[in-house]
């Protein structure tokens, strides 16, 4: 070879005095060298934070005094709470859908397959806001819902206007839409697990069912729960749509308010901490549930130092690919 | 007397391509029963018939006097339901190139997964067993380790341990040592000369010519989907027939 390679360097001692240097001498210290660029960027992102804080104290428009003020009272508070009700019921049901849908698109029945394959089709092809707006104008559609046997006698009735509340009209199209997203996700899990997994389950004697809940969806975990943590933080923050019918979560309760007092700014910023504050805890929760589920693995051993330096690093922004985030 | 394991006249075609074509082997029950022959002659595919990885095209695998994925009824072979195939899998032990073992759970729920959800033995008792198998496959301070920090060699004993659990009556090794690093060979090797020693009726892919001449009671050859030659294997290794085979041995010996 006509070029020294890496390790030839790496490998071959340096020649004179040095080479023959003893563990008894002392070893000199090591001076890395200052990067320019990286002193340059401290600098600036320095200066833009404090021309930031400077702007939010100094410009009155912000009335912090308004936000502290409404931070906590009560409709607020209620909001909060209605959105955390309303983004845990839609992703509950998404999740529910997801796994069921997800499964079914690695089935070998064309016809089932189809079936999911269209109801992602059809849930992720239209507007959300659409979605919503349509269930809650069920009525108009049906005026009376039943449930029975199909085609067969019917065993509870009633007027659709008086079941599909606003609520309800939310957790229906929040969830529903969230289904066809988390069908995705769980098929790129599925597809994510060796082939051999499965054909071990099954020579053991393993039921293809019992093969998927014992094998190969607790090994498709991995692969599905990062995404599953970025699709909620982005369905708490969805819930803010169904505020177009009537529903009183977060937003909708700050615009109330707002209607009246025309602080529109400080109200927005009180929502607007809210979600911070609760997509803050969800990195979090995210973030110890991921390293939960790398066991087994060699690489969960890198999720080491304390507390603090933990929660940081679940805070940090991370791309959406599950591929990135599982690794 | 029909021999232990029949497989008559087997056909397996993905799409077009041909895997195997008419397949004839009879295996003598509490024998060892070597396969070797070139990569892409359908080895794999024969052993994955065997268990019912995949369907049949044409033809019969009989094993213990069972038609293995079928059953005999007017006359006609009627492909079996989803838990009866998995019933009949679970008395026939398989053994693959990469362990594929449960990379999500320790070498003792990884024996005892089967056994406990299969065949509805206590945990206690599994374990018990588990133990025991683990002490046979030399890791008995293993138990609690995952698959990760094994190495080849341990985690392919762990899944000969793993398939034994289930206390099989035939078991199939597909080039159990192919894929370790060569000073990891032997204690798998070790473990299956072991086996035999036992009685178990064993059919094994290997390209351990050593291991197929000293432990095959009957080596066969296959080369492009066909069984070319076959007998035992000092007279198949020494004295080969065909062209092809010796064409093969050729390259390997
Ligand atoms: N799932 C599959 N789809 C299509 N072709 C396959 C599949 N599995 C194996 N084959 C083909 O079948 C032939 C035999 O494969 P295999 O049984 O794995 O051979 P061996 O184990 O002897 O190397 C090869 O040509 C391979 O490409
Ligand atoms: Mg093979």
């Amino acid at each position: 070879m006509a070029m020294p390679s890496v390790d030839a360097v790496h490998t071959t001692p340096p020649s004179g005095a040095e080479r023959t240097a003893s563990p008894a001498e002392k070893v000199p210290p090591l001076a890395h060298r200052v990067r320019p660029a990286r002193v340059l960027a401290v600098i600036a992102v320095g200066l833009g934070a404090a021309m930031l804080v400077h702007a939010l104290v100094t410009n009155p428009n912000f009335q912090w005094s308004v936000v502290g003020q409404y931070l906590t009272t009560n409709t607020i508070v209620v909001g909060v709470l209605t959105t955390l009700e309303l983004t845990v019921l839609s992703m509950a049901i998404g999740i529910a859908l997801g796994v069921v849908l997800g499964v079914m698109s690695q089935s070998a029945n064309a016809l089932v397959s189809g079936a999911g394959w269209l109801y992602v089709w059809f849930f992720r092809g239209t507007p959300l806001l659409v979605q919503i707006i349509f269930w809650y104008n069920l009525a108009s559609l049906y005026p009376k819902v039943s449930v029975g046997i199909p085609f067969g006698p019917s065993f509870v009735h009633g007027a659709t206007n008086s079941m599909i509340t606003p609520f309800a009209a939310a957790v229906l199209s929040l969830g529903l839409n969230e289904g066809a997203y988390m069908a995705e996700i769980v098929r790129g899990g599925l597809l994510g697990v060796d082939r051999g997994q499965a054909e071990a389950a099954h020579s053991l004697g393993l039921t293809r069912f019992q093969a998927m809940r014992r094998i190969i969806l607790p090994q498709a975990m991995r692969l599905i729960v990062p995404p599953t943590g970025n699709q909620t933080i982005s369905m708490l923050k969805s819930t803010a749509l169904v505020s177009v019918i009537s529903m009183t979560e977060l937003l909708h309760a700050v615009q109330q308010i707002y209607a009246t007092t025309y602080q529109t700014i400080p109200l927005l910023i009180v929502a607007s901490l809210w979600y911070l504050a609760v997509t803050s805890v969800l990195s979090v929760g995210q973030y110890f549930l991921e390293r939960k589920l790398g066991r087994g693995n060699r690489s969960h051993a890198s999720g080491r130092g304390g507390l603090v330096r933990q929660i940081i690093r679940a805070l940090r922004v991370r791309p959406d690919s599950p591929e990135v985030s599982a690794s | 007397m029909s021999a232990f394991v029949e497989i008559r006249g087997v056909d397996k075609n993905y799409g077009f391509a041909k895997v195997l074509h008419g397949v004839d082997l009879d295996v003598a029950r509490s024998s060892v029963t070597c396969i070797i022959g070139p990569s892409g002659s359908g080895k794999t595919t024969l052993l994955r018939c065997i268990n019912q990885l995949e369907l049949l095209d044409k033809g019969y695998v009989r094993v213990d006097g069972c038609y293995i994925g079928y059953k005999l009824r007017g006359g006609k072979l009627h492909q079996l339901s989803g838990r009866e195939a998995a019933r009949e899998r679970a008395d026939i032990g398989m053994v693959f190139q990469r362990f594929n073992l449960f990379p999500h759970k320790t070498v003792l729920d990884n024996i005892i997964e089967a056994p406990v959800l299969v065949r509805g033995v206590s945990k206690a008792e599994a374990r018990e067993r588990a133990h025991r198998l683990l002490d046979r496959v030399n890791l008995r301070d293993k138990a609690d380790a995952y698959p990760s920090q094994l190495s080849g060699g341990q985690q392919q004993r762990v899944a000969i341990a793993r398939a034994l659990a289930m206390e099989p009556k035939l078991m199939l090794f597909d080039e159990p040592t192919s894929a370790l690093d060569p000073e990891l060979v032997g204690d798998v090797l070790d473990v299956m000369r072991d086996l035999a020693a036992t009685g178990m009726t064993m059919i094994v892919v290997t390209h351990e010519m050593g291991f197929a001449r000293e432990v095959a009671d009957h080596l066969v050859f296959m080369s492009d989907g066909v069984i070319v030659e076959q007998g035992h294997p000092r007279e198949v290794l020494a004295a080969p027939k065909q062209d092809r085979t010796r064409a093969f041995l050729s390259k390997v010996l």
